[in-house]
């Protein structure tokens, strides 16, 4: 129990923000109808590339010859932005039949 | 100083466009301008990391714009030029590749660790090592659900008998693994680290394959929210607050969403994850079918797929007189046409309990006499059709009259509504109609059921609509 309350106490903030960071996405996503659940998983999927950054990171404190770091961050970074990059495109293409009509 | 600070405001700007993207993305009028906010928001996000002040950065920007032009050509390509209908198992693989990348990235870590460049204490260990092993089920699990979608791999070829059990044996071994290198380093060998990595992958394989293909967009959705927990998981190790927040919030987001698919298909995710247990039994018999299932659709969303379509034709039936519903059709039809749909009417000779019923009861409603199409008008329309909606008629829209020779109806001419790329069915039941047959249009992939009484149905279709 020490230990819990240590825990808490430590990271008290961390956790608050996660919780309602939690209950944000819980809540931005209350109704939606079924055609869009296609859609909406595809632009969620492309946020989820997110992860690229981690990649970046990696990339930019490497040093210059650490090759088995730079070539895996690297891999890291084609396939992160192919998520991003064709997650928002392909989510966009599937929403060209709500295009409003002229 | 102040430069950082402008960076930090960009970053959490870059979340808020996530938050509202996604939201605005739950709606079918502002669902393009979210999708392209939250692109906004990446880009943002992107860009202010790599110019974000690093202590012993060393950048080494070359490798980083190498591999971004690579990654977005092949992004860009895949996703210009994929079929509509193949659409589901792109953002599988898209977010396969996404799980991959957080594979890499624990890798890295732990790669470091066990090479004497890092002494990660065991909280740090323990999100490593989760991050491995979310992202590696993510990743894994995603391709067979690429392949199983794209017809590569059938369901029952990957599929052991009591495959629950070997299931139940991976979480097991993985998360026994898992806080084993974490309490144990740092006596921990570079190969334990791949053998963990090699099993977390093959569990996400395992994971998915006993799975079926109907159940598989929940499973997408679901492997997506991984995707978002071991982005969070990423961000606590790089201490990166907009990889944090944005992986917990599309976690989060992506449980629910994948809660809603399920419950829009009748099924609990339980039953999705471990029902495909049972359906394990079933795939293993080749022919198969199944129970049939009749998909229901919600007015709401009935009200969308009208909304937005170029041509509608309403087949009425004996419901439609039962109901009294004529005026309120009448002023669906107005309001689609008011937003540049066309409407039509299909008449079928025998439809109600006279000839010539219909065309009282729509002349009644004041419906223009050229927008009535008898049978041989309408049949060769169908397939141009993007909505066919038939309210209250059941025997002259059975396909077994065409291909069931068994069929008491067999022969006669009917209505062929299933042609049309959608098919709403307005009934208060499955109930059989006139003729006492059941009819397989209920079941057909492009039908939805609104059930309910045609009158109250055409009236909150007509509410529905007025609020897009």
């Amino acid at each position: 129990m020490d230990q819990l309350i240590q825990f808490y106490n430590q990271n008290d903030l961390l956790i608050w923000l996660l919780i309602f960071t939690i209950i944000l996405g819980f809540e931005v996503i209350s109704k939606v109808p079924s055609v869009l659940h296609t859609p909406l998983m595809s632009g969620a999927n492309a946020i989820s590339g997110i992860v690229i950054i981690g990649a970046i990171v990696l990339i930019r404190q490497a040093a210059p010859d650490d090759y088995v770091t730079l070539g895996i961050g690297t891999l890291g970074i084609v396939l992160g932005m192919t998520n991003v990059v064709g997650g928002f495109a392909v989510t966009n293409r599937m929403l060209e039949m709500f295009k409003k009509k002229k | 100083m102040e430069f950082q600070f402008f960076i930090d405001v960009a970053l959490l700007l870059a979340a808020i466009m996530f938050i509202i993207g996604l939201r605005r993305l739950s709606s079918p009028d502002t669902a393009r301008t979210g999708n392209l906010l939250a692109a906004f928001g990446m880009g943002v996000a992107i860009i202010a990391m790599l110019i974000y002040p690093l202590h012993s950065a060393t950048n080494n920007y070359l490798w980083i714009a190498g591999g971004m032009v690579v990654g977005s050509v092949i992004g860009q390509q895949a996703a210009m030029k994929v079929k509509l209908t193949a659409m589901p198992q792109l953002v599988s693989l898209f977010n396969g590749f996404g799980g991959a990348c957080a594979v890499l990235l624990g890798f890295i870590e732990l790669y470091k660790a066990t090479h004497g460049q890092s002494q990660p204490g065991v909280g740090e260990l323990l999100i490593v090592v989760f991050t491995l092993l979310v992202g590696s089920v993510s990743f894994t699990g995603s391709m067979l659900a690429f392949a199983k979608l794209d017809g590569r791999v059938k369901d029952r070829k990957v599929t052991f008998r009591n495959h629950q059990y070997l299931n139940m044996a991976f979480i097991a071994i993985t998360l026994g693994m898992s806080v084993y290198i974490a309490v144990a380093y740092p006596a921990v060998s570079f190969g334990l680290v791949i053998a963990f990595i090699i099993v977390s992958l093959i569990y996400g394989f395992s994971f998915v394959a006993p799975i079926g293909g109907a159940d598989m967009p929940v499973v997408i959705s679901l492997l997506n929210s991984f995707t978002g927990l071991t982005a969070a998981a990423a961000g606590l190790i790089y201490d990166n607050q907009i990889m944090l927040l944005g992986g917990v919030f599309v976690g989060a987001a992506g449980t629910i969403l994948t809660v809603l698919m399920c419950q829009a298909m009748n099924r609990s995710l339980l039953n999705v994850v471990i029902g495909g247990f049972g359906s394990s039994a079933s795939s293993i018999a080749p022919g198969a079918t199944g129970d049939k299932v009749a998909r229901s659709i919600t007015p709401a969303d009935a009200a969308i797929l009208l909304y937005y379509s170029k041509s509608v034709v309403f087949v009425p039936g004996y419901g439609l007189a039962v109901a009294q519903a004529q005026k309120d059709c009448k002023e669906l039809d107005e309001l689609l046409e008011a937003n540049g749909v066309s409407v039509k009417y299909a008449i079928h000779p025998v439809a109600g309990r006279m000839p010539g019923h219909m065309n009282v009861l729509l002349a009644e409603a004041d419906v223009p006499y050229p927008k009535l199409l008898d049978l041989d008008e309408a049949n060769p329309i169908m397939d141009q059709t993007d909505v066919v909606v038939v309210v209250g008629a059941n025997d002259v829209v059975n396909p077994s009259a065409i291909d069931e020779p068994g069929s008491p109806i067999y022969g006669m001419p009917v209505l062929e509504v299933w042609k049309a790329k959608n098919v709403i069915v307005m009934k208060r039941s499955l109930s059989v109609g006139y003729a006492g047959i059941d009819n397989p249009l209920f079941y057909h992939e492009r039908n939805h059921m609104l059930f309910g009484d045609a009158k109250q149905s055409m009236q909150e279709l007509a509410r529905e609509v007025k609020e897009l």
